[in-house]
């Protein structure tokens, strides 16, 4: 059965095919470890694909469509902002609020772009390290946001584990009042953070529409936004197993649609169903047991706060 | 500089008058919206707001549009409400909206072409099985292992979409359909359709089960010791665990409702006013009934209004899409809207708005 599928391709195109998750979920991870649960990563997402879409067509540039993603999550993840850090709202419905509210304005400003092919993101050249046979082909044969997303993943780790900036942004997760009695600012911390979440979610909702599919079709996404939610369960908030985690992910869509490919007598709507049913999976594993992934949530999760002196 | 002052108890005031001034608010952002798409903005509203109901060109088709479009909503929406008051978050409506349909329709086109009287009320229950079992996972899921319903439970929408493909390309596709996706149209059925009961006025079984969960779940909350149970945990959940409320057995329940609710809404439009099991046949109203729920501030009669105010948007949005040629897309986000300005002016119930004076500040 996968005779013919070539591990480094596999692999590749793996790394390729997770790199809008990790990058949500990285922006998300870092959220909710400031204590701020969006749920509308999926809005976000969405947003970023249309708005990088549009800006790269237009100007030309691949790099000015990332640029225009990840504002026009930041976009979206401030109108959340200003409804939870400042009119108190519902962090749960806010989210949602942000999903159905992107799902429609993307749609909108998307119609005159349909059919059009963005410009390419090309393969960072690596000069002969990109002809090492396998190595070449799995390290040195990607374009740059590849190697951004992991670059992500090793700052976010190394700024929430080793910097005071970390220790902040935790001690705001996991009890606000006592973080706002040392005199932090809690509602400032948490708006950058969502700011953070919000252009990560686009810069990956951009990499979807530029990238990998690439043109734009109306929601797009299909749900990466939530699976991105469900890898920062799946990691425990942890950084590195958010990686691990979405590229689990990355590497069951990839193997699904090979299967698809090679006409595989499973019918393709269940092999598409495939990768929600295994995040589901691991969810459950994760949720249950001894790894009890809540008892690593930040504490305050979810919590609004209101300084009342 | 502005200071908010935590209310005792919310305003009873501006618990009513909150979703007026959203829905203000929205049409004054949405006229700046359609300005922008370069359509007069009052003509879009008027359009979407006035015509569908008062126009004489349009009333007549429009008007029962209305109870079609607002009873699945209603039915969705006050399942989603019990839930939500009680802290759990059932987000895949639409999942088990199409999982109903397919339930239902499955039943129904069994029989086909037999004639009994049976057929349409078995649909019924399992229509409503089918929501209830889609419902069921994510809320088993939630009581053993602890994992989190909102994600499971918006997860299942993706699986049913790609089940409702599967299905109707190929179990459920009508066999003399010419090989078009699709099946058999239900309302050409009639042992197993759901006609429009009178004429002229949009009104079918959905509909009338639409009202009958409103004056439930009103019962339910008002007067049953369930609904205070359901309140409680809402509120104060661990008073709720003194007072000898069973959260897991509140999570079933509440997920059931919501899900059973769900189910029989989409069975009641896939065989009335869709016709049909198709590729697309769901369009939305499990997410849109978030925002009928929350509009309808998560009572009863809120949302029997808040449902109406919705159809009408779906209907009005209709009507501009034809008339002015306004996206539909723009719909999509003005309901949208509606949701963020609903949340924001909630603070108003909640809180009181004072100005402070710098010492105070501090």
């Amino acid at each position: 059965m996968f005779g013919g599928i070539d591990p480094a391709l596999l692999i590749s195109a793996l790394m390729v095919a997770s790199v809008p998750i990790i990058l949500a979920a990285i922006g998300e991870l870092v959220v909710e470890r400031a204590g701020v649960l969006n749920l509308g990563v999926e809005g976000m997402m969405i947003m970023g694909a249309v708005c990088g879409f549009i800006v790269s067509v237009q100007s030309g540039s691949a790099v000015l469509g990332f640029v225009g993603g990840a504002l026009g999550g930041a976009a979206m993840a401030l109108i959340f902002g200003v409804l939870t850090q400042f009119l108190l709202a519902n962090q749960v419905a806010s989210g949602l609020a942000l999903t159905l509210f992107g799902l429609g304005l993307s749609s909108l400003m998307g119609q005159s772009f349909v059919g059009i092919r963005p410009p390419a993101t090309g393969a960072v050249p690596f000069g002969p390290l990109a002809d090492i046979p396998f190595f070449g082909r799995v390290l040195f044969s990607h374009d740059w946001v590849v190697y951004l997303s992991i670059a992500s993943v090793a700052a976010t780790w190394w700024m929430l584990k080793a910097t005071r900036t970390g220790l902040i942004l935790r001690a705001v997760g996991e009890s606000h009042d006592a973080a706002h009695a040392l005199g932090y600012k809690v509602r400032r911390i948490r708006m950058l953070a969502i700011l953070f979440g919000g252009a990560m979610a686009g810069l990956g909702g951009a990499y979807i529409s530029m990238v990998r599919v690439p043109q734009w079709t109306d929601g797009i996404t299909s749900g990466a936004g939530w699976i991105a939610l469900a890898i920062v369960v799946f990691a425990a908030w942890r950084p590195w197993r958010a990686l691990v985690g979405a590229y689990l992910f990355g590497g069951i869509s990839v193997l699904q649609l090979n299967l698809q490919a090679a006409g595989a007598r499973i019918p393709v709507e269940y092999l598409s169903m495939s990768p929600y049913l295994i995040t589901i999976l691991v969810l459950v594993i994760m949720s249950s047991g001894k790894g009890k992934a809540a008892l690593n949530a930040p504490a305050s999760l979810g919590q609004n706060f209101h300084a009342s002196r | 500089m502005l200071r908010l002052e935590k209310r005792p108890s919310p305003s009873r005031f501006w618990q009513g008058a909150t979703p007026v001034l959203a829905v203000v608010l929205t049409m004054i952002a949405g006229g700046l919206m359609f300005a922008a798409l370069g359509k007069n903005p009052f003509e879009a509203i008027r359009t979407i707001f006035w015509d569908p109901l008062f126009n004489a060109q349009f009333a007549s088709y429009s008007r029962p549009q209305l109870l079609v479009k607002a009873g699945p909503l209603i039915l969705i929406a006050i399942g989603l409400s019990l839930g939500f008051r009680a802290g759990i978050w059932n987000i895949g409506a639409e999942g088990q909206y199409i999982m109903g349909a397919l339930f239902g329709a499955g039943v129904g086109l069994a029989f086909y072409p037999a004639d009994h009287w049976f057929i349409f009320p078995l649909m019924v229950v399992a229509g409503a099985f089918g929501g209830w079992i889609w419902a069921m996972i994510p809320a088993v899921l939630k009581t053993k292992f602890n994992t989190n319903e909102i994600l499971v439970s918006l997860l299942m929408v993706y699986i049913a979409q790609n089940f409702l493909s599967s299905m109707s390309l190929g179990l459920l596709r009508n066999p003399e359909g010419g090989g078009f996706p699709g099946s058999r149209n239900l309302s050409q059925y009639p042992a197993a359709s759901n006609p429009e009961l009178i004429a002229g006025t949009g009104l079918h079984w959905g509909v009338i089960a639409a009202f009958m969960a409103v004056i439930a779940a009103y019962i339910l909350l008002q007067r049953h010791i369930l609904g205070f149970h359901i309140k409680l945990a809402g509120q104060a959940p661990r008073a709720a665990r003194y007072a000898g409320v069973n959260p897991t057995g509140l999570v079933v329940l509440c997920m059931g409702i919501s899900g059973a609710l769900a189910g029989l809404a989409g069975l009641f439009e896939v065989s009335g006013p869709a016709g049909q099991i198709s590729i697309d046949f769901n369009v939305g109203y499990g997410f849109t009934a978030i925002i009928v729920a929350f509009l309808g501030r998560l009572n009863p009669i809120g949302i029997l209004l808040a449902g109406l105010l919705m159809a009408l948007t779906y209907i009005g949005g209709e009507l501009a899409q034809f008339m002015l040629g306004l996206p539909a897309a723009a719909i999509q986000a003005f309901q949208g809207m509606l949701l963020f300005f609903l949340l924001a002016v909630d603070l108003l119930s909640n809180y009181r708005i004072r100005f402070a004076t710098k010492k105070e500040a501090l």
